[in-house]
């Protein structure tokens, strides 16, 4: 490390010796703009290109313009993987909300052990997606899995799990509320960090319940931060991937097909290259669509 | 105490419990699998405590898994793909600082919002052309696309909250901005350079689906070696469990390490790959 010289106070320079060397910092991303480029903007650019055409791993491709597009409009297996989809999504959005909002309010207050035990709380969040899934496996296993053993203790019959079609879904976002729900409590708990103490002082004064101080005192002081969190979850649950290729890989027959594993099929399984990209350009749509009605929801309800 | 203080201090830690015991069962029971014979483990009603606790599950997951090879493989890939993004990350995050290059930024949210399966057919497309299929080559390469937006993101917001003054002061002395960077800027970022370096790394380890697709047989990871172990032997629990938790393990124990930190970086962007 270099040793300075004491900092001299110096008048504020001109504007365009500012921006001259504002001009010789781009530089320093230069590097990274290149690395970006190959192998990210360019696979975006390459994958618009590959939708237009009709190809398989190996033939070659020739051009049929929009048909994978219209194709996918009447493919039936497509649009019930989108509406599965949606109906995951919803589920993975909204009960770790609601969960890590709950969390978030006990981690706020002071407790013996509270450092440990968020430190616990945090740990499934960074857990391997795949370690995990397989761990789950083995647990919604319907004749020697923990969880019917545990739900026979409280004297709950046995369940399918994700054996069951229609159960499957909820089974699998019970993983991922078991897994994201910290992300949610962090993100709540950082917009409570901040929480002035005031208004909470007054409303006990006036005889306000826990309940009242929490609804109209904590909720819309943290509804940013819980938004913020919900659109994350968003992108994060429409993309799910790791967790249902490892414990259904979309099965029992497709009931548990999500756009991803649909997509995933098309193109490592059937070599569909053409196909998949085109669902690759649909569902990029579908979460920067998603992403930005959000945001601009986001906007409106702070300015009115 | 009046008994209904004792009364909510009780529901009180009632919540605590219910709230943190479903973290705590799984690992435990990751553990439990681990650490007990395949007649236990599949015994019903469950056996909960391994008694005698055998190792013998992960012995026969080194011997006969070959997961010393895929762990290095795994140690190769998120390790290089972290170098290569802070060494072309972390002068851009200065660079977005310093310029006030915001674009960049929201282009690097757009890509965190990309499915990643759409990086993958035209990175595999590619490496098919080139005959990089199957390589570690190709499986670093391809991690950028999680490493460099995590490295970027969080060294810009580092850089943005170190004062400037310094640095002008360096550059008065006569420093180019290079010199500038590197002996004023640089130290005092230290902090911010070891957060990024462990999400990245945490986050390009966790990463399955790249691996899935691009790896062979001899150069697959971590996860997709473990995966892989199910697929063949689909009853043995017991070293699958084991397997569970030599991928997990090290992103547990980091995690631990800068928890605090993990705070910060998960919560300021949430750049997360994948």
């Amino acid at each position: 490390m270099a040793t300075l010289a004491a900092p001299v106070p110096v008048a504020p320079p001109r504007a365009s010796v500012v921006t001259r060397r504002r001009r010789r910092f781009y530089w320093f991303i230069v590097p990274a703009l290149l690395v970006v480029g190959a192998v990210i903007i360019f696979p975006w650019l390459f994958t618009l290109w590959m939708s237009a055409f009709e190809w398989k791993i190996g033939d070659t491709p020739h051009f049929v313009g929009l048909d994978n597009y219209t194709g996918l409009f009447t493919n039936r297996r497509f649009l019930e993987a989108v509406v599965r989809t949606f109906y995951f999504t919803v589920l993975a959005v909204v009960a770790p909300l609601i969960l890590g909002t709950i969390a978030a309010l006990i981690f706020h207050r002071e407790f013996r052990f509270r450092g440990l035990l968020r430190g616990v709380f945090i740990l499934p969040m960074m857990a391997t997606p795949v370690a995990v899934a397989l761990v789950w496996t083995m647990m919604f296993h319907p004749q020697q899995g923990v969880l019917n053993y545990l739900l026979s203790l409280v004297g709950i019959p046995p369940s399918q799990w994700v054996y069951s079609p229609t159960l499957v879904i909820p089974s699998l976002v019970l993983v991922e509320v078991w897994h994201w729900t910290p992300l949610v409590m962090l993100i709540v708990l950082g917009g409570m960090a901040a929480l002035p103490t005031e208004p909470y002082e007054s409303a006990r004064l006036d005889g306000a319940t826990e309940w009242q101080l929490f609804r109209y005192i904590t909720l819309p002081l943290v509804a940013p931060f819980l938004f913020v969190a919900g659109v994350i979850r968003t992108i994060d649950a429409l993309k799910t991937f790791d967790t249902i290729y490892v414990i259904t890989s979309g099965g029992p027959g497709t009931a548990s097909e999500t756009i991803n594993l649909y997509l995933y099929l098309q193109a490592f399984a059937f070599y569909n290259i053409g196909n998949a990209s085109a669902v690759v350009v649909i569902f990029f749509t579908i979460v920067l669509a998603l992403a930005l009605v959000l945001l601009w929801l986001r906007q409106r309800t702070q300015w009115t | 105490m009046s008994p209904k203080r004792v009364v909510r201090r009780i529901g009180f830690w009632f919540s605590v419990f219910v709230i943190v015991s479903p973290a705590v069962f799984v690992f435990l029971w990751m553990l439990s699998l681990s650490l007990k014979n395949e007649i236990d483990n599949i015994a019903y009603p469950p056996v909960f405590i391994p008694d005698p606790p055998t190792f013998a599950n992960f012995v026969s997951v080194f011997q006969q898994n070959n997961i010393g090879r895929y762990l290095w493989n795994s140690i190769v890939v998120s390790g290089g793909a972290t170098l290569i993004a802070l060494l072309i990350g972390i002068p851009a995050g200065y660079g977005i600082a310093r310029t006030g290059a915001h674009r960049f930024t929201v282009l690097i949210l757009i890509a965190r919002m990309t499915p990643a399966l759409s990086y993958l057919i035209p990175l595999f497309a590619v490496f098919q052309f080139l005959r990089l299929n199957n390589t570690l080559t190709a499986l670093v390469i391809t991690h950028l696309v999680i490493t460099v937006p995590i490295v970027v993101y969080i060294m810009a917001g580092h850089f943005e909250t170190l004062p400037r003054e310094l640095e002008e002061a360096a550059q008065i002395d006569g420093a180019g901005a290079w010199t500038a960077f590197r002996y004023v800027a640089l130290p005092l970022a230290r902090p911010g350079i070891v957060v990024g370096f462990i999400l990245s790394f945490i986050f390009s380890w966790n990463n399955f689906v790249f691996g899935a697709v691009l790896s062979g047989r001899e150069t697959r990871t971590l996860p997709v070696a473990v995966y892989n172990v199910l697929t063949f032997e689909q009853l043995a629990w017991g070293p699958l469990a084991a397997a569970a938790i030599i991928v997990t393990l090290p992103v547990l124990l980091l995690t631990i390490f800068i928890q605090k930190e993990i705070v910060t970086g998960m919560t300021a962007g949430s750049v997360k790959g994948g």
